[in-house]
């Protein structure tokens, strides 16, 4: 920080104005749970915390909200997602770090982060008319086919596999999510020092196992930060999901149904609530998504930072 | 160790040689998978989306379903107006706010807090930034209107701006403000004619990615600036928007929507990824 004796009038007009912009990120931040608090009240008053998180309801006709069909179904496809997308994103990651010759890591690492900047309706609009065509025609029958019978994981692939369900919708989550994870743990490999590779070469050891012994136990906090934030990314993902996993508010077993996530009831049901009560229990939604968030991504920030202040040690 | 059934068969040595270059192969695997992902859908958006482009497209507004030809025009034009917009009202807070964070507040607590509270802002989910702006300016004016989009858009691009200003302005040498100072210029002088020179390229660039980032946005338009089947240039109506267009049309049962859904994705997707590789282009160009 500066200090200047003489304070200058427009500097100090200018330290204002820079200084109130700044802190709108924390106005929007409050304003948003303030507000988001305020609007889901009648709903925090009729159904209280517990029994609203807990309650597989979701009826508008006879009024009766409850988030756990919702909760379910995000915490499942950000769980399945996450499943599918880590040991891909961690792969590129060695890839682009280990084994790729140089020319090809920056044209690979920008092509990853270009999955990134796709929008989320493209994808969603993709895997309505492409992937899920495949997948109920192609891949789900096969996984019935192979799975239905065997016991326990069976259970996961009952019923007629229509391609808009909970399967289809985490593998495209999966695709939108490695672009973090891998970005992430490439730079985090990155910073291992060269010196402490070198010594395990020299050792004898392979490249796979300098990696899986040196580079991944060196590099696991910011990998693991990059996971966390990917798991940020995916709970609170909308359109690439909206349009596959259809808008079913059941508790369901199989991979083959469709579900309903809260950014999806939002995205479906927020502009037709005809009731006072039913839009204030899609705010409550709202705030049971932004603080499930925020706490993720807080996480993944306090991670990130610890990560980044353990090697710039 | 080596697995009890392989004993037999492999030497140590044997083994961890065939172990290591399973572990190769898969990883070169997995960067060929998110390769095909890109190729795949990039490909599919441009067969889809080329097949159906027309100028019919640009220059003539939508028609009821069932009949042929008629275009997206209002949505192009109404895309244009909430990024123009939110570009507006969120790039000046963001640099601004960057500013305070690199300079004034530069090593300060506060200026800590706020960088990471601004990114986790930049992760925050953008459909519930769409129920807030809902709330106070939706609910009480009573109608959909496109000043609502607008804003949800400039609330996402704040933080993304404002952390890449900070960063590029702490990028610059700080003796360079030291030989400004002994000139005898004002702080501000300082920023505004030296700092915001050297940092120049990097901040456009992140004004650039900022609007990468907010023109595939849906979500936060689905209950702000909504959508309206007419040419409208009032923000304070609902305004029609490219990506809410694709949402409704795509779902919807009508062929010759899904057609047009395409060819306005494939539009939005050109447009975002020739901004993001200019972007990422820059930075590479500059920076390493």
């Amino acid at each position: 920080m500066i200090r200047t004796t003489k304070k200058n009038p427009v500097d100090m007009i200018f330290s204002v104005v820079t200084g109130a912009a700044s802190f709108t990120v924390i106005i929007f931040i409050v304003a948003i749970l303030y507000e988001l608090v305020h609007q889901s009240g009648p709903a925090i008053e009729r159904f209280g915390i517990w029994k609203f998180l807990s309650s597989t309801d979701w009826n508008p006709v006879t009024e009766s909200f409850g988030a756990l069909t919702n909760i379910y179904g995000t915490v499942l496809t950000t769980f399945l997602s996450l499943l599918m997308a880590i040991p891909v994103a961690i792969g590129i990651a060695v890839f682009v770090t280990e084994i790729s010759p140089n020319v090809m890591k920056g044209p690979i690492g920008i092509a990853i982060e270009l999955l990134a900047a796709i929008p989320s309706i493209i994808y969603g609009m993709w895997g309505l008319f492409t992937l899920s065509p495949i997948m109920s025609t192609y891949i789900e029958p096969f996984l019935k086919n192979i799975f239905a019978g065997v016991p326990v994981v069976g259970i996961l692939f009952q019923g007629t596999p229509m391609g808009i369900d909970i399967l289809t919708a985490s593998i495209i989550l999966s695709i939108m999510i490695i672009p973090f994870t891998a970005s992430i743990s490439r730079d985090s490999f990155n910073l291992t020092p060269a010196v402490v590779k070198e010594s395990a070469y020299a050792l004898g050891a392979t490249k796979w196992e300098v990696v899986r012994d040196v580079v991944i136990p060196y590099s696991k906090l910011g990998v693991f930060g990059g996971i966390v934030l990917s798991l940020g990314r995916a709970l609170g993902e909308t359109m690439a999901v909206a349009f596959v996993l259809g808008n079913n508010h059941r508790i369901t077993t199989s991979l083959f149904d469709a579900a309903a996530t809260i950014t999806v009831t939002l995205a479906n049901e927020f502009a037709e609530a005809d009731t006072d009560i039913y839009l204030s229990s899609l705010f409550y939604l709202a705030l049971v998504l932004f603080v499930m968030s925020f706490i993720t991504l807080a996480a993944a920030k306090f991670f990130l930072l610890k990560a980044e202040r353990k090697y710039s040690r | 160790m080596l697995p009890g059934f392989l004993k037999g068969s492999m030497t140590r040595e044997q083994f961890r040689k065939a172990e290591g270059f399973t572990a190769l192969v898969l990883s070169t695997l997995a960067a060929l998978l998110g390769l095909f992902w890109l190729v795949f859908i990039l490909g599919d958006v441009l067969v889809h989306g080329i097949k159906a482009l027309n100028l019919s497209l640009f220059v003539n507004d939508p028609v009821p379903p069932g009949v042929d030809g008629g275009g997206l025009r209002n949505a192009f034009v109404g895309q244009l107006i909430i990024t123009i917009c939110a570009t507006l009202i969120g790039v000046p807070i963001g640099v601004l706010g960057g500013t305070f964070l690199a300079e004034y507040a530069r090593g300060t607590k506060t200026a800590r807090l706020i960088s990471i509270l601004a990114d986790i802002m930049v992760s925050v989910p953008s459909i519930v930034i769409g129920t807030f702006i809902y709330a106070i300016l939706v609910r009480p004016i009573g109608h959909f209107n496109g000043w609502a989009g607008a804003i949800a858009l400039a609330i996402i691009m704040v933080p993304v701006v404002l952390r890449t200003t900070e960063n590029m302005l702490s990028l610059v040498p700080w003796t360079l403000r030291e030989a400004a100072f002994a000139l005898g210029a004002p702080y501000y002088k300082v920023i505004t004619q030296v700092v915001y020179r050297g940092a120049a390229t990097g901040i456009l660039t992140g004004i650039l990615l900022s609007i990468a980032r907010v023109a595939g946005e849906t979500a936060p338009l689905l209950f702000t600036s909504f959508n309206n089947s007419f040419f409208s240039l009032n923000m304070n109506q609902p305004i029609s928007s490219l990506t809410v267009t694709i949402f409704q049309y795509a779902m919807g049962p009508y062929d010759n929507w899904h057609e047009q859904a395409w060819a306005a994705a494939f539009v939005i997707t050109i447009f975002i990824l020739i901004l993001t590789i200019t972007g990422r282009l820059i930075i590479r160009w500059r920076y390493r």
